[in-house]
């Protein structure tokens, strides 16, 4: 009985928040951040920062509305800015803005990958000071792992930071960091312990790209896109209180953060398929023809077949983990490792299926889908690399999960 | 639909698996084998699964049944596959019950599901004519008579074919070969005069046969559901047994898997346990990503089929297809990582190979699947 009543309770102060959320959302999320929004109005991909400019003034209005309510990390406790909503209360809030198919308002690595480690291990002052920051967009950050030195072997990395009394000394180069020409702080690994393992020497450091010694360099990918960048580090005093958790202790922390960004990856990938306007059947039927609504060649049909087959036990499955709690570690390498390799196969499917429309690359000879589509499947090549390769979540499944013994 | 096992689901689940670790493991069914025993299949571990009330699980309540559906009937199949263990509970449980409690009239049902639940009577559902399945081939006909209908033809690879007591018979009233209508169910014994049942003997060492139907005169009252309705009756009783396939098709590649991973690190050659080898660790990582979503899929499926979901027809096809691929992969690879030992009699590694063939042309190759995905979903 207790338990029933709980219930009631429970279901009437959800059923009060879905009612006060739909108030909030209708007075609050601007029409053209909305499904239906007039195709006319530019459209901005939010990612916020000092720097940020945008094509749609209603695009600033909803970021700040959501970010003053905390909505863009609604679990996270109102103490640092989040919502303080519960999970059942962020079902509901997801249900209303999908409902009413509203526009993602922030886009954030901080979001993504940065504030949860920060929750876990940072300080109580470090949080207060950065984890609002994030949830409002007003910083904009980006990830300093990989150097050119440390692709999969990570832990290799030799970017130095050297105890000079108040601060640390900065020195070295980092590679693959995305979109750091635009962002105001960077979460970096880095040496400190020299003489340590190499596992046990890494530090976990946040760096103001404002410094004084900082500085980035765009690199073009195969795409003709730009972005990742180099970052190089020359002489970059940082206070130490911007160490986060012990130190030579970093590498613990990067690891939790690479499950949350395998875990985006893959999401986004698998997202990205779904809901793209992209659809391969379509773009099958419109370069192949259709006969009685099939795809005009068997070959292709079937291998379309396969796929979509594919796309859909790999979505149940993504479901089934959700349902089942999510387990995080295991699963996060199968879903970066399997949601990047759908994705590849997808665009080559997709490439393969538009012939010749497929290789478009620039002019008004092409559309723009066709040329969209050839730069989008070239990018889809880095999503096996970036995270982890497809090879090392292989080895984390061996060894985590199925137990193989190491050499 | 949650993809998570209910408490009860799970507790079948775990009754399932002990029952076969201990009362039917691989050695079982290789002493039956070996034995060369008509049925495949032993009495005493059929009665014990007749007492856990197996074979009455799509069976309704007021039959004596527990109607608890195809994932609880799934998850038992799944787990007896682990073994390898041979029983009539497919054909009679799963085929034989759910065509009698969906489409039987009320003395069909009062005839024969409470024999089924108690375990007097198996069953065989005959549909196949063809090497490949192909239901709508059909050309066995059924010709309208003074009492009832004279049946003449032959179906082929029929499951449990050689010792089932009841006949569920797919048989073609009207039209040609290749036509989805002009079909009707009937359900006879098998023990009637002029049906001729030849066992086969196929590569899983399962219980299978032709059967002859010369001139076999049957009552108006054994037509199971109406005339002429079976082009889509038999498809609703087959994608029950495609979902239920693929489950015991899940279980087979899990225990294959299994055994294989386990071989991977007691095996050494060059001084180290090959499970240490990238080569294979990779192999095997990928094997356990595809039973991952082989397990999805078929939760899926069944989840679809107990709630008479719209996408049962499509998740039957996607499971069937899933199923299929993984333990094709895990199967092949199973033998592979074993090595040398892996193509010998002795070891039980092959029996899971021989199996996961034949099942995968069970109602429906993973090529039918695709191409029945596909008709599906309109692409």
């Amino acid at each position: 009985m207790i338990l029933i009543k709980t219930n009631i309770k429970n279901m009437t102060n959800l059923e009060k928040f879905r009612e006060e959320t739909k108030e909030w959302l209708d007075k609050n999320c601007p029409p053209s951040m909305r499904s239906g929004a007039d195709p006319k109005i530019p459209v901005d991909e939010v990612w916020g920062g000092r720097n940020a400019e945008y094509k749609n003034p209603e695009s600033k209005l909803w970021l700040d509305r959501m970010g003053e309510k905390g909505w863009t990390m609604p679990t996270v406790p109102k103490e640092y800015g989040g919502g303080g909503l519960s999970k059942d209360e962020v079902k509901v809030l997801n249900e209303e803005l999908f409902r009413i198919g509203a526009k993602q308002p922030l886009l954030s690595f901080g979001i993504w990958m940065l504030a949860p480690v920060l929750l876990e291990y940072g300080s109580e002052e470090q949080k207060k000071e950065h984890i609002p920051k994030i949830i409002k967009g007003e910083i904009r950050w980006c990830q300093g792992y990989s150097e050119p030195g440390s692709g999969s072997d990570l832990a290799s990395l030799a970017t130095k930071a050297e105890d000079i009394g108040e601060k640390f000394l900065v020195n070295g180069q980092k590679v693959w960091t995305s979109y750091a020409d635009k962002a105001d702080w960077i979460f970096a690994l880095v040496r400190t312990g020299p003489k340590e393992p190499k596992h046990d020497g890494i530090s976990f450091l946040l760096i103001d790209m404002a410094t004084k010694g900082v500085s980035t360099k765009p690199i073009t990918l195969i795409s003709g896109k730009s972005p990742f960048c180099e970052t190089f580090f020359d002489n970059v005093e940082v206070p130490k209180g911007n160490l986060i958790g012990e130190l030579n202790a970093g590498w613990t922390i990067a690891k939790k953060l690479l499950q949350h960004e395998r875990a985006f990856i893959s999401n986004f990938g698998l997202a990205a398929g779904m809901g793209s306007k992209r659809d391969i059947v379509s773009i099958a039927k419109k370069h192949l023809g259709e006969e009685n609504g099939k795809i005009n060649n068997g070959f292709y049909r079937s291998e379309i077949s396969s796929h979509k087959i594919k796309e859909h036990a790999f979505g149940l499955t993504l479901k089934r983990a959700g349902d089942e709690g999510g387990k995080a570690s295991a699963t996060a390498s199968m879903f970066k490792l399997y949601g990047t390799e759908h994705n590849k196969k997808r665009h080559e499917l997709m490439v393969a299926a538009s012939g010749i429309n497929g290789v478009a690359w620039d002019g008004d000879e092409f559309d723009d889908n066709d040329k969209n589509l050839t730069r989008a499947w070239l990018r889809t090549k880095g999503n096996s690399i970036e995270g982890g390769t497809s090879e090392v979540q292989l080895n984390v499944i061996s060894k985590r999960v199925l137990g193989l013994p190491s050499q | 639909m949650k993809l998570v096992l209910s408490e009860e689901e799970q507790f079948l689940k775990d009754t399932a698996k002990n029952f076969a670790e201990e009362r039917s493991p691989i050695s079982h069914f290789r002493s039956l084998r070996d034995n060369n025993d008509r049925k495949l299949w032993d009495k005493d571990i059929w009665s014990e699964m007749v007492k856990l009330g197996w074979p009455g699980i799509l069976i309704p309540e007021e039959f004596g049944g527990s109607n608890f559906g195809v994932t609880g009937i799934g998850v038992i199949l799944q787990e007896c596959a682990k073994t390898l263990t041979p029983s009539p509970l497919f054909a009679t449980g799963v085929l034989g019950g759910y065509a009698i409690s969906e489409f039987g009239n009320d003395e069909q049902k009062n005839n024969y599901l409470p024999k089924i639940v108690n375990g007097e009577i198996t069953t065989a559902l005959a549909v196949d004519e063809t090497s490949h399945h192909d239901p709508y081939a059909t050309e066995l006909i059924a010709k309208k008579s003074n009492s009832g209908f004279t049946l003449s033809g032959k179906k082929i690879f029929v499951i449990d074919g050689a010792s089932a007591d009841l006949l569920i018979v797919l048989a073609r009233t009207s039209g040609s070969k290749g036509d989805s209508t002009g079909l009707s169910l009937f359900i006879m014994d098998s023990n009637k005069s002029g049906i001729e049942a030849k066992k086969l003997d196929m590569a899983d060492s399962r219980n299978y046969a032709n059967i002859y139907f010369n001139d076999v005169s049957v009552d108006e009252s054994s037509l199971l559901g109406d005339l002429e309705t079976a082009g889509e009756t038999v498809e609703s009783i087959l994608d029950i047994g495609r979902i239920a396939m693929s489950a015991e098709m899940l279980g087979n590649a899990e225990s294959a898997f299994e055994i294989t991973l386990d071989y991977l690190k007691q095996r050494k050659q060059f001084g180290a346990f090959i499970g240490s080898f990238q080569a294979l660790q990779h192999r095997a990582a990928e094997m356990f990503c595809e039973i991952e979503l082989t397990k999805s899929s078929v939760l899926a499926a069944m989840r679809a089929a107990d709630e008479n979901s719209n996408e049962l027809q499509r998740l039957s096809s996607l499971s069937k297809t899933v199923a299929g691929e993984t333990l094709h992969l895990v199967s092949n690879e199973a033998i592979q990582m074993h090595g040398g030992i892996g193509v010998t009699d002795e070891y039980d590694i092959g029996f899971f190979l021989k199996r996961a063939r034949v099942t995968e042309q069970i109602f429906g190759s993973a090529k039918y699947h695709t191409e029945r995905y596909a008709n599906l979903s309109g692409f």
